[in-house]
């Protein structure tokens, strides 16, 4: 056992949870890599290891798989000091409108599975007294967007989950912070039409995170022009809105 | 198909991108016309598939480190900027950094890059203990001085020709902060200036910036910046032993008109700069290491400063018994042109490792032009005057010179061929590069 602090990644094999456990791990951190496919993580384990010499543990983890959230949390050798959630699947919006398991799939990656196993995480986190919980949703959460509504739906339900969360945990000495990253540069992005000065590096979301866990920071908007963006298109009157295609 | 561009954006050509996520899918990536392509800063057209170009900056993890050796194992996709980053506040840095950081360890060895320090400690390759090589004909090999040395000094330098550079065990080296101790000397001419550079033979790090708007008794007038790595006696109290590397914001957010750079701007600009370097000669100084080794980093996109057109940079070596005469002809002839930039760096070079790497004893000057008006015309006039001279082109910064003067410049063509041949019988590892300059047509 080491007195450093700890963080564990769900979703850690995708680029933004490896940014962040690079952030982490450079602070001193002590890092956890969960994630579905473990052997994937060992590159990155190693990786760690070697840049900041840092302990890394790997944990099997799927976010699909609510039934063994439980036994996931009680079989963690240590219960982190940090836990951040990136889990999400952008899936495509022209086949869950048609496909109703590729729906209930993006709906329970991006909604259900994340906010489940967060919530486990700050009753554990509210008993001992103390915590932090990042939960990675999106600008996309802020108003379902004809293209892509499905995934904006589940991330609503996520951000007003974290939100709620929030409120009952700060007065238990935990903090919850709900980060948006708007456009990253990103394997889940790759091949879409981003713009660039909206569009950041992966490494940039995982500073912001680490940023606003030693500020506990609410709510981040990883560029500060996506909250603008997004104050405009919340206040757009719905008659407007849905005339707009993107 | 994606346009694709080095970092001068010239030429701009045609190029299926391919983004691979493991090993087994850069070998699936490769087919006829293939190269690897790391940061994008080789300036012409390296790192431009002839007709498939797979990029590797997201291989970019460590492998492995051992802090007793400073020896560190990594993908190819990791940049210098992040081995900084990473490794610079435990103590240590790499041998060699080139200009800028934000290039790749795979382009680092495939140009066998150099730095202030290559008339003293030699190339990036020199600190290159073996790497992970996936041929043309699909053998994915461990390559160094002692197993496959063919294939080792070949890729050394080898501008990606020899195959996808996948991983490298490289040293680095162990330094007490990461400040350097920078010494300004200013020369008013050319003389001088290699006068200069040459007294500071021993000096680990060694650049002259040279006016070179300046003309007649002022040709070639340079300030020289002389580098030492600092130890922590000499920092001020309070001062952290590595400094943080900074963005200064700056950047350029839109390509330039081409007449911002014109003989006015560039000839006030030079004065300027002149004149302040000139003021802090002589005595010496402790500076961050970002803005001693990387003094363009700080401001984004550079490159557009030339322009939509795009820029060219000439960068020649030529042998030490020929270089005093042949710079003065060069100098005097852009000087008359007027055109050339801010940036004219000269700088002594030691021998070169790789079989096809630029360096050789020497001087090398580095010079930037936009791409207008009779500009080619006028590089083949000097690119005569570097091959009468025994001199030749950096590869990494070329993307117009001819297959004379290529063949002229590198006599040891004819062994990297047979080399490469061997990796890749079918030829599949093809770069524009490569289709201008060796490719069997």
């Amino acid at each position: 056992m080491t007195s450093r602090k700890s963080v564990l990644v769900l979703g850690g094999s995708s680029d933004i949870g490896r940014a962040a456990a690079r952030a982490f791990a450079k602070r001193g951190y002590d890092v956890g890599l969960a994630g579905r496919d473990v052997a994937a993580l060992q590159l990155d384990a190693a990786d760690l290891r070697a840049r900041y010499d840092v302990e890394v543990g790997l944990h099997q983890f799927d976010v699909l798989d609510t039934a063994a959230f439980d036994r996931f949390v009680a079989g963690l050798p240590v219960l982190p000091d940090v836990v951040i959630s990136i889990v999400g699947l952008l899936g495509t919006q022209e086949n869950a409108e048609n496909d109703l398991a590729h729906a209930t799939t993006i709906m329970r990656s991006n909604y259900e599975g994340p906010s489940l196993i967060l919530g486990l995480f700050a009753e554990k986190f509210l008993t001992r007294g103390s915590g932090t919980i990042v939960g990675v949703s999106s600008v996309a959460g802020d108003r379902g967007r004809a293209s892509n509504y499905v995934y904006g739906s589940a991330k609503a339900g996520f951000s007003a989950f974290l939100s709620g969360l929030r409120a009952r945990a700060s007065r238990g000495g935990v903090h919850v912070v709900t980060v948006k990253p708007g456009f990253v540069r990103t394997k889940m992005t790759e091949g879409m039409k981003l713009i660039g000065p909206l569009t950041v590096e992966a490494p940039v979301v995982g500073d912001a995170i680490l940023a606003a866990v030693e500020n506990k920071t609410d709510v981040v908007y990883v560029s500060g022009k996506w909250r603008l963006v997004m104050l405009i298109i919340k206040a757009l009157p719905e008659a407007v809105f849905k005339k707009l295609k993107f | 198909m994606t346009l694709v561009s080095g970092w001068g954006r010239f030429p701009v050509v045609d190029s299926d991108v391919l983004r691979p996520r493991s090993f087994a899918a850069v070998g699936d990536a490769v087919s006829a016309g293939t190269v690897a392509r790391g940061s994008g800063r080789a300036y012409g057209d390296a790192a431009i598939g002839a007709v498939r170009t797979v990029a590797m900056t997201g291989f970019d993890r460590v492998r492995s480190f051992d802090p007793a050796t400073g020896r560190v194992r990594l993908e190819a996709g990791v940049l210098l900027s992040d081995l900084i980053d990473t490794f610079g506040p435990r103590g240590f840095l790499p041998f060699v950094v080139p200009g800028t950081r934000f290039v790749s360890v795979g382009g680092a060895i495939a140009a066998d890059v150099h730095g202030k320090n290559h008339h003293c400690e030699g190339g990036f390759g020199r600190y290159v203990d073996s790497l992970l090589l996936r041929t043309g004909q699909g053998d994915v090999i461990e390559a160094s001085r002692e197993q496959n040395s063919d294939a080792f000094f070949a890729t050394v330098g080898g501008m990606g020709l020899t195959g996808i550079i996948l991983e490298a065990t490289m040293r680095l080296r162990r330094v007490e902060t990461g400040w350097i101790r920078e010494r300004v000397i200013s020369a008013s001419d050319l003389d001088a200036a290699m006068r200069a550079l040459e007294a500071s033979n021993d000096a680990t790090y060694s650049v002259a910036w040279i006016d070179c708007v300046a003309r007649g008794r002022d040709l070639g007038r340079s300030l020289i910046y002389l580098g030492e790595h600092a130890g922590r006696d000499e920092l001020a109290e309070g001062v952290d032993a590595f400094p943080v590397g900074r963005s200064s914001g700056l950047s350029v957010p839109v390509d330039l008109p081409s007449m911002a750079l014109n003989r006015t701007s560039v000839r006030a600009f030079n004065e300027l700069y002149y004149r302040m370097g000139a003021r802090r000669a002589g005595g010496s100084h402790v500076v961050s290491l970002y803005p001693y080794f990387f003094p363009l980093d700080s401001i984004g996109d550079w490159n557009r400063i030339y322009g939509k057109r795009g820029f060219l940079q000439h960068q020649c070596v030529i042998p030490e018994a020929n270089a005093r005469a042949v710079l003065g002809d060069i100098l005097d002839r852009v000087a008359r042109r007027g055109d050339a930039s801010f940036l004219a760096v000269l700088k002594k070079l030691g021998q070169g490792d790789g079989i096809l790497s630029f360096p050789l004893p020497g001087y090398t000057l580095a010079l930037d032009f936009p791409v207008k008006g009779d500009i080619l015309n006028f590089l083949d006039e000097i690119d005569r005057l570097v091959v009468a001279a025994g001199g030749r082109l950096y590869l990494a910064k070329d993307a117009r010179q001819s297959r004379a003067t290529f063949a002229a410049g590198y006599p040891a063509l004819q062994r990297f061929n047979a080399i490469r041949k061997s990796l890749d019988p079918a030829g599949n590892i093809r770069s524009k590069l490569s289709q201008r300059l060796l490719d069997e047509v």
